[in-house]
């Protein structure tokens, strides 16, 4: 970062305190005018300032819930339910869109010229459209178009998909369940702790003995064994057509369903340039060297071809995932009850706080994005070049 | 004294030959190549028969489009057309709104072709001077009869949107941008807050905000238009956006730069004006032009606002059960689809051959 050199010290001078006064002061000055004014138009309507409405009781049924939540819970609730459906789609969509993305940006450059040149038309037909429009496709034109619950489409008589949604088996845990997710903890800190030991083993001696296969074994073993102890207590809840419509299991709705799909269809075109211009960034003595050192092109491709990409791609993979998070928002255009839709939208036109309603839903997504980026942050510090 | 050894003759590859290298060199190469081939014939074949050959391409109503069921239903967009781009613009009255196209093009068409002369002064006039004369032909006013803002709609007021978007976003942007990098602390952490809080929530509780919010600042008795507060949300949101841009155009300029304006005794506004700006700004015009498809792109969300833009009127459409077939929401949207594709695909070729045609020029 070059700061013009000959402006160094200017903070200091009298004209310059007096400028940024004067700024500070027009800013507050606005700030104020608008609260004044803000809180003269509530007396008018009546209405109610301050944060007391979380309180009361909501009164409106919401489709998809994470947490117990009924027509008298409190509006405090309706903006925790909000954020976990939310969350729900950011998540979903974040892995979705990575792996997706991944492959399609490899591919990019692959060898093979027509699978390079399916996966760049799919980069430049799927950015090159807006999500809303993509959403809107996904939801009103191919899942409305699927069809009903008698004629679904089935997968292996077990999944199902029609205009309702995807009807999935639902697993139910029985007695001992407990024992199997406790294996699997301790399977995995014995498994890190041994990757940890090898890891030091090889820096220390250069000697690389085997990971992959105690790591695995460490981490599968134990929980298999204690599923076998307690007679495998888990049992599936099939879902099955009873009359119009289907019984057990749990659905998906179809909104989620369109929602995930467009977001990270439409990210991973982002993610895949991303990934392609970080994999072309890795200067090509990179991979001479390594080839000079006698790595094979696996080898190569994870011990000095993808570190070096890695530090390209983090810093805006990170900002395809913040891009994703916020996008989630276009959920309230076909009413999945994420926070926009339920508490910006239902709950605002309820109580009509809108100031306080739209200030709670703008802090919350920047809680996410500074979070997020925070994270990414520390992961790309880790794997940053350290220069001596 | 030898025969002279000619060099071996560079076979070009036949069919055969390059296939056998760039399609089937390994097994896996051979999977892939089978696999690509399975999906262009799964979406491109159905996607063919869907939109050409099985498609209704005349007639009236829905009735002309209910006998192709597997088809488009292309007279819904023939009929639609008008609203498409003109929205409820009054029929007498939309030749105004074929006056500003013209003049958008024009002046765009000459910003962007290489060899006409002016750059600098036409741009100006398409900043400060073409949003003056759409407003009066738009609006009305100046002997030309009003057209209220409710009957706005389609392609007309999407590129509204998007072009108030981008001239508002523009110089707004570069001011946060130099504040942003002031030495001037207030300066810096107020234009770092603005940028971060718009660049930090999605653009939709922003136009929630504007829609919601605005009302409730403005002093009694004055109301504020609905378009007017989507407008300033668009471009507040955007000109956060456009002040990142034009930060990474600032870094990019050398700090000798810097050094040799200030040697030449040239203030801080004069050297920001007549030396950093003007190299800032050509280092990151492709990225600039990336800007501008975003802002393309994001005009589609004041249709869950409430206004007919593009996706608003093709939604209505959609809606309405005059056109109630099974096909026209699906041929709404590909139009929609294919309208934005080869604007934002168009503008994102310009931005890849300036970015070359900048590298060249460093080169030299």
């Amino acid at each position: 970062m070059a700061r013009p050199p000959a402006h160094r010290g200017r903070g200091a001078r009298p004209r310059d305190v007096l400028y940024q006064a004067l700024l500070l002061g027009a800013v507050a000055a606005v700030i104020a005018g608008m609260a004044w004014n803000a809180s003269h138009a509530l007396e008018r309507q009546n209405i109610a300032s301050g944060f007391g409405f979380l309180d009361n009781t909501a009164g409106f049924d919401i489709v998809q819930t994470l947490v117990a939540y009924d027509e008298t819970a409190t509006y405090g609730r309706v903006l925790l339910v909000g954020i976990l459906n939310t969350l729900l789609v950011a998540v979903t969509g974040v892995v979705v869109a990575t792996v997706l993305g991944l492959v399609i940006g490899i591919g990019q450059l692959s060898s093979n010229w027509l699978f390079a040149r399916l996966c760049r038309a799919y980069v430049e037909i799927l950015r090159n459209i807006p999500l809303l429009l993509q959403l809107f496709f996904w939801y009103f034109a191919v899942l409305r178009a699927l069809p009903g619950p008698r004629e679904s489409w089935s997968f292996l008589g077990s999944a199902f998909l029609n205009n309702r949604g995807l009807y999935l088996p639902k697993p139910l845990t029985g007695p001992g369940f407990e024992m199997v997710v406790l294996a699997l903890g301790v399977g995995l800190i014995a498994a890190a702790i041994l990757a940890h030991v090898r890891r030091r083993q090889r820096e220390e001696t250069g000697r690389a003995g085997p990971v992959l296969l105690p790591v695995l074994g460490l981490s599968l073993l134990p929980p298999l064994v204690a599923l076998a102890l307690a007679q495998f207590p888990v049992s599936f809840s099939w879902p099955a057509l009873a009359g119009f419509d289907f019984e057990g299991g749990f659905t998906v709705l179809p909104e989620l369903i369109a929602l995930v799909v467009a977001l990270s269809t439409y990210t991973a075109s982002y993610i895949a340039e991303i990934v392609r211009a970080g994999i072309q960034g890795v200067p090509k003595g990179q991979i001479e060297a390594s080839q000079a050192l006698g790595l094979k092109r696996g080898e190569a491709l994870r011990l000095v071809i993808i570190p070096q990409a890695l530090r390209q791609i983090i810093p805006p993979l990170t900002s395809q995932y913040l891009n994703l998070t916020k996008n989630s928002s276009l959920a309230v255009a076909i009413a999945y009850p994420d926070l926009v839709s339920v508490f910006a939208g239902t709950t605002l036109n309820q109580t009509g706080q809108a100031i306080e309603i739209i200030a709670i839903t703008m802090a919350v997504y920047l809680t996410f994005s500074l979070l997020t980026s925070a994270a990414m942050n520390a992961y790309n510090r880790r794997i940053a070049l350290t220069e001596r | 004294m030898g025969a002279i050894r000619k060099p071996p003759r560079r076979q070009l590859p036949g069919p055969v030959q390059w296939m056998r290298e760039n399609l089937f060199s390994s097994l896996f190469n051979s999977i892939l190549t089978v696999v690509a081939i399975v999906l262009i014939y799964q979406t491109v074949v159905p996607f063919v028969g869907w939109a050409i050959v099985n498609a209704a391409w005349s007639g009236q109503g829905r009735e002309a489009c209910l006998p192709y069921a597997d088809g488009a239903c292309w007279p819904f967009i023939i009929e639609r057309s008008g609203q498409i781009v003109y929205g409820f613009y009054e029929q007498a009255e939309r030749w105004r709104v074929d006056v500003v196209f013209m003049l958008l093009g024009i002046g765009l068409a000459w910003l962007m072709m290489p060899r006409l002369p002016a750059k600098g002064a036409v741009g100006v006039v398409m900043l400060t001077v073409f949003p003056v004369a759409a407003f009066v032909l738009l609006v009305g006013g100046m002997g030309l009869p009003p057209v209220p803002v409710e009957r706005w709609g389609g392609l007309m007021i999407t590129l509204v949107v998007a072009v108030t978007g981008i001239v508002a976003s523009l110089p707004l942007g570069i001011l946060l941008a130099l504040g942003r990098r002031s030495e001037l602390p207030v300066v810096r952490g107020l234009s770092i807050a603005f940028i971060e809080l718009w660049r930090g929530v999605p653009l939709i509780t922003v136009l929630f905000m504007a829609a919601n919010m605005l009302p409730l600042f403005m002093p009694d008795g004055m109301t504020i238009n609905k378009l007017l507060s989507a407008l300033i949300a668009v471009a507040l949101f955007s000109s956060a956006y456009m002040a990142e841009v034009v930060r990474g155009g600032l870094q990019a300029v050398g700090k000798g730069q810097y050094e040799a304006a200030a040697a030449l005794g040239l203030g801080y506004w004069r050297s920001m004006l007549f030396v950093i700006l003007p190299q800032a700004l050509r280092l990151c015009l492709p990225n600039i032009v990336g800007n501008f498809i975003g802002l393309m792109k994001d005009t589609s969300l004041v249709s869950i606002i409430g206004f007919l833009d593009l996706l608003g009127i093709i939604q209505s459409g959609n809606a309405d059960a005059d056109w109630a077939t099974p096909n026209t929401a699906m041929t709404g949207y590909v139009f929609l689809g294919a309208v934005f594709w080869v604007i934002c695909y168009s503008m994102s070729r310009y931005a890849r051959a300036l970015e070359t045609k900048l590298q060249g020029g460093d080169a030299r």
